[in-house]
């Protein structure tokens, strides 16, 4: 079949390190850290105080009272990301190109706040639900959002496969483009999982930091949860160059395995077949790989584990590879993450600037990676791999090349 | 028509719906203030706090307009304040 090429024209992003792309990557660049103390009601009786929030957040800036009444604030976070990449992509879709364009979101959670909420109101004497509850915590809201803003009828769907999801959907948008299902796509995710009755049940995980996120270092103390929203605009590298679009990336393969293993622990030989299944998509040597985007969540287990997943890919290359973990600095944004990722991913790529690992103190030898401590690296790659791994052994990897 | 139980309506319709109290008279219909199927259940909800009424579900379906709100919300209430003959 002939495989079209696919580009990333459009980004649109807003995070705890700020509410569109350039703060993020001016974030990104700087090291900094987006984990502060959680504003979220309830959040002092837990156990962990911290959390990558978005700041200053005023759902009234961008929604009219009545819009934001149906919108989740995850759903929110989604629309914002989409309307950012759509005025990026300077795209304008007609009619026709309208009813074919898709949209691919990811969200694990849904639309958690609002459950969460009813639920409360529900268990109590008053025993009332509100009426938008269910269209609010749907997990395709924010993709129907976007879908009606927009316009855009053709394959719209939401995708939710945990810490994977954004990953998920941007490799489902890339085939749909690819194989010329769709010529344009709007794919990313979004997340909002700080409500207290969600994030007592993180407690009880025990996964997640008392301090900050140290991903690969020795003192990591686990995961920091981070929210926010990203979205990509994807269309064929042939109609962005005759529309003259500037272009960020290519997106040349995409990986998918699933461990087959342990519901929360990870599996080395499983996260390594979807590296090793995205590198063969791409048609690329695990040798031209310069940078990994990794899932590094910090937590005790995982970041020695993707070690050994990417050794059993990169074999001696490892030692070469340029590694970081941004969920130092955006948190772990579950089901938005691989869009946050992919977005820093496109711009170090199109910059020639890897984002470091921030919060990073000492080495740990199960984890003896590149990891880009600290201070982000200027470095021309050609190619980049972004990883995610979900709970329930899911794993999803896109490869990206820098534009000539 | 009781006319607090009718400024109240009025009020809650203009909170609820983000209109103006004063383009509402007894006599709009919630088609002209815009509003969905899904406007009016939240509308409905909206009510039920304001006034501690539960409005069922055959009644709910079949409002249009305030007038047929504030009869509805009247009747519920004049029920509710007179069970088992006495005031509490």
């Amino acid at each position: 079949m002939h495989q079209r090429r696919v580009v990333i024209t459009g980004l649109g992003a807003i995070t705890a390190l700020g509410h569109n792309v350039a703060e993020f990557w001016q974030g990104l660049v700087e090291g900094r850290s987006g984990v502060r103390p959680l504003s979220a009601p309830g959040c002092a009786a837990l156990r962990f105080h911290n959390g990558a929030e978005v700041e200053g957040y005023e759902p009234a800036q961008h929604f009219p009272d009545k819009q934001a009444d149906v919108l989740d604030r995850f759903a929110q976070f989604g629309l914002i990301a989409a309307r950012e990449a759509m005025r990026d992509a300077r795209l304008e879709l007609n009619a026709e190109q309208k009813e074919r364009a898709a949209i691919v979101t990811g969200s694990c959670l849904g639309g958690k706040i609002s459950e969460d909420e009813n639920f409360a109101s529900i268990y109590s004497d008053k025993q009332r639900a509100h009426p938008l509850a269910i269209p609010r915590a749907m997990s395709n809201a924010a993709a129907s959002h976007i879908s009606m803003e927009f316009g855009i009828g053709g394959p719209v769907f939401n995708v939710s496969t945990a810490c994977a999801s954004s990953n998920h959907a941007i490799g489902q948008a890339f085939m749909l483009v690819r194989s010329g299902v769709t010529d344009v796509a709007l794919a990313g995710g979004s997340e909002s999982p700080f409500t207290f009755g969600h994030l007592k049940m993180w407690e009880a995980l025990r996964v997640v930091s008392p301090d900050t996120c140290r991903p690969f270092s020795k003192e990591r103390r686990g995961m920091i949860l981070g929210e926010g929203g990203a979205m990509l605009v994807l269309e064929t590298l042939e109609a962005a160059r005759e529309r003259g679009a500037r272009v960020y990336a290519e997106i040349v393969g995409f990986g998918m395995s699933a461990d087959a293993f342990h519901v929360t622990q990870p599996s080395a030989e499983g996260a390594a077949r979807a590296v090793a299944a995205a590198l063969k998509d791409a048609g690329v040597h695990p040798e031209q790989i310069g940078y990994v985007n990794a899932h590094g969540t910090a937590t005790a287990i995982n970041d020695p584990l993707e070690t050994q997943a990417l050794r059993l890919v990169f074999r001696e290359h490892t030692a070469r590879l340029n590694v970081s973990s941004t969920k130092s600095m955006h948190g772990h944004a579950l089901g938005a993450a691989g869009a946050l990722e992919a977005v820093a991913t496109a711009l170090a790529l199109q910059h020639g600037i890897l984002p470091p690992t921030a919060n990073f103190l000492e080495p740990d030898p199960q984890c003896d990676l590149d990891v880009i401590p600290n201070v982000a690296r200027r470095v021309a790659v050609e190619y980049a791999v972004s990883n995610s791994f979900a709970f329930g052994g899911l794993n999803a990897v896109l490869v990206f090349r820098k534009t000539d | 028509m009781p006319e607090a139980i009718a400024e109240r309506v009025i009020e809650t319709i203009a909170r609820s719906q983000k209109v103006s109290a004063e383009q509402i008279t007894l006599d709009t219909t919630f088609a002209e203030l815009g509003m969905t199927s899904l406007d009016a259940l939240g509308l409905i909800f909206d009510l039920e706090e304001e006034f501690g009424v539960e409005i069922p579900n055959e009644e709910a379906m079949g409002l249009r307009d305030v007038r047929q709100s504030v009869e509805s919300i009247s009747k519920l209430m004049s029920e509710r304040v007179a069970p088992e003959g006495g005031m509490k």
